[in-house]
């Protein structure tokens, strides 16, 4: 089993920060659906055979030939906060954590591997690394498939390819995703241009989401639309062929923000700083808001005292569940809200979330 | 944030420029793709007034509707209103009305990505779809055990077992190996 705990003190795979690109690109991901042949899919499912499907699923990626290290975590035994603090780490979907009945997640020691059990698919296999390497995310998730496949039977059908419970997926199975921060094409109002002509070549963005369901920073995610009639390689190439002209908006929006509005950038970014340094009640999208703009200053070189890794660390630390599993206690919002500035101030202060 | 079209979590904030002007649109996943395909829809033209690209008259829909998956039960009418589908030999039983719907959203009607290495190289079929009985089989269990009929719902274990054993026993003369058993815990009856 787990231990939910040790997770609190590591960083997690997307925001440690490292990887090509990673000044804009946090992460790239790949998510495989899976369905076994031989039950409804889980929509359909009696509570036993989710049972079974958990059970049979859960033996066998605990067995695999290569002894991938993974560690189950029971989702449906899981506390609320503990079911959240899961969801920050985008180790399982809000879904997942919402749901109800016999679901899981396996996870690997560094966090890139995640493996859901009966979410809306049987099996959905997602692998995150940190910056923009999507081949290598989909060398070791091809390979993770593979290798179960050796062990189960996945409903595959030869005109459909791999069978999913929403004919959206169906075919590959595959969704791939890069997480972008684009701060200075939002700062330069050029972000829904961007996204329009994303959509013309049928991608997806969606924001990311902090507390209360709110779009928060300036975090994008591009992902493709289509599964069918592709291969999983021309889909990956449909995200990644778009991500290099992203970052070329984004670092030349950067350029014309250092170079026409200088002392004004600078302020914005230095009062995002102070305030996040001395507030005494902060709420969650607004920590995300101003430590965007705190980790756009520290790239442009506006900030000298603070490290980008000090920021992402931030991001993940100040979500709500890790703020109270931090501090050991479960906290209503206005507590949260106040513990969160206290944990910033103390971080700015002593340079380490250890300090705490 | 809710989407605007239902109850679900709106996951895509559309931005759409029009005539200058900009409007927001919040859709959840399923909400999105479909919002996506029509805007994109221009491309492909679509006669059809009905719902899954083809020519329906509200008599034909209500046939269609009625249509029973014989495995897991779960009527087309159902699949339209959840928009997920049953079990994977709902594929195999809806192909010819789940084939423009398909069409529709990925714009292709044929998997070309990876396939399953068992297959590969062996007189095995790709398809998983006789494991798919099973499904039927283990709901008939139950209807059984419900009705009393413990005979009858042994009968069907052992029918369970047979397809799992034929299933096991193709697999091992393929490759040699015993792994992809898809064995059945009995005190699933
Ligand atoms: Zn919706
Ligand atoms: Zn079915």
């Amino acid at each position: 089993m787990i231990k939910l705990d040790s997770l609190t003190n590591s960083i997690g795979e997307w925001l440690k920060g490292t990887g090509p690109e990673s000044d804009i690109v946090m992460s790239s991901r790949v998510r495989l659906a899976r369905n076994l042949a031989q039950y409804p899919f889980v929509g359909r499912a009696s509570d036993q055979e989710r049972g079974e499907v958990q059970q049979f699923l859960r033996s066998r990626l605990l067995q695999l030939p290569s002894r991938l290290s993974l560690d189950y975590v029971d989702v449906g035994g899981l506390g609320e906060l503990d079911r959240q603090f899961l969801v920050e780490r985008q180790l399982i979907s809000r879904e997942h954590a919402e749901a109800a009945g016999s679901r899981g997640v396996a996870i690997d020691t560094h966090e890139q591997l995640s493996l859901m059990i009966n979410e809306e698919d049987h099996l959905r296999i997602q692998c995150v690394h940190s910056g923009l390497d999507l081949e290598s995310v989909w060398r070791q998730i091809s390979a993770v498939d593979d290798e179960i496949e050796t062990v189960v039977p996945y409903a595959f059908h030869s005109r459909w390819g791999y069978l999913t419970a929403c004919p959206t997926n169906v075919g590959t199975g595959i969704r791939v995703s890069v997480m972008l921060h684009l701060p200075a094409l939002v700062i330069t109002r050029q972000i829904d241009k961007v996204f329009r002509s994303l959509h013309k070549i049928s991608l997806a963005v969606r924001g990311l989401y902090g507390e209360g369901s709110q779009a928060f920073g300036d975090f994008y995610q591009i992902s493709n639309q289509t599964t069918l009639g592709k291969t999983e390689q021309e889909l990956i190439a449909q995200v990644a062929d778009v991500v290099p002209v992203l970052i070329d908006y984004e670092r030349r929006a950067r350029d014309f923000l250092v170079r026409e509005t200088e002392q004004n950038i600078h302020d914005q970014v230095s009062r995002a700083y102070g305030i996040l340094r001395t507030a005494q009640t902060i709420t969650a999208e607004e920590t995300m808001q101003l430590l965007s703009r705190v980790r756009m200053g520290v790239l442009l070189g506006l900030l000298d005292d603070v490290d980008v890794s000090d920021v992402n660390l931030l991001l993940v630390r100040t979500q709500p569940a890790h703020l109270q599993k931090l501090r050991g206690v479960e906290l209503d919002t206005k507590d949260r809200n106040i513990e969160r500035a206290r944990f910033l101030r103390n971080y700015f202060e002593t340079g380490s979330a250890e300090a705490n | 944030m809710r989407c605007q079209q239902c109850d679900k979590q709106a996951m895509f904030h559309i931005t759409e420029l029009e005539t200058g002007e900009v409007r927001e649109v919040h859709l959840c996943e399923d909400h999105a793709r479909s919002y996506l395909n029509q805007s994109e829809g221009a491309s492909q033209p679509s006669e059809s007034p009905g719902p899954l690209g083809v020519a329906q008259t509200a008599e034909e829909l209500s046939e269609l509707d009625q249509k029973v998956c014989e495995m897991c039960g779960i009527t087309f009418f159902e699949f339209r209103n959840q928009g997920r589908l049953g079990c994977p030999h709902d594929y195999v039983q809806f192909e010819q009305e789940l084939e423009p719907l398909i069409a529709n959203i990925h714009g292709a009607v044929e998997h070309t990505g990876r396939r399953p290495q068992r297959a590969a190289g062996s007189e095995l079929p790709e398809s998983t779809e006789s494991l798919t009985r099973v499904i039927g089989l283990r709901k008939g269990i139950r209807e059984a055990v419900e009705q009393e009929e413990y005979e009858r719902a042994g009968t069907l274990r052992d029918e369970i077992n047979q397809v799992l054993d034929n299933w096991h026993a193709e697999q091992q003369t393929a490759d040699g190996t015993d792994s992809s058993q898809p064995s059945e815990s009995p005190s699933s009856s």
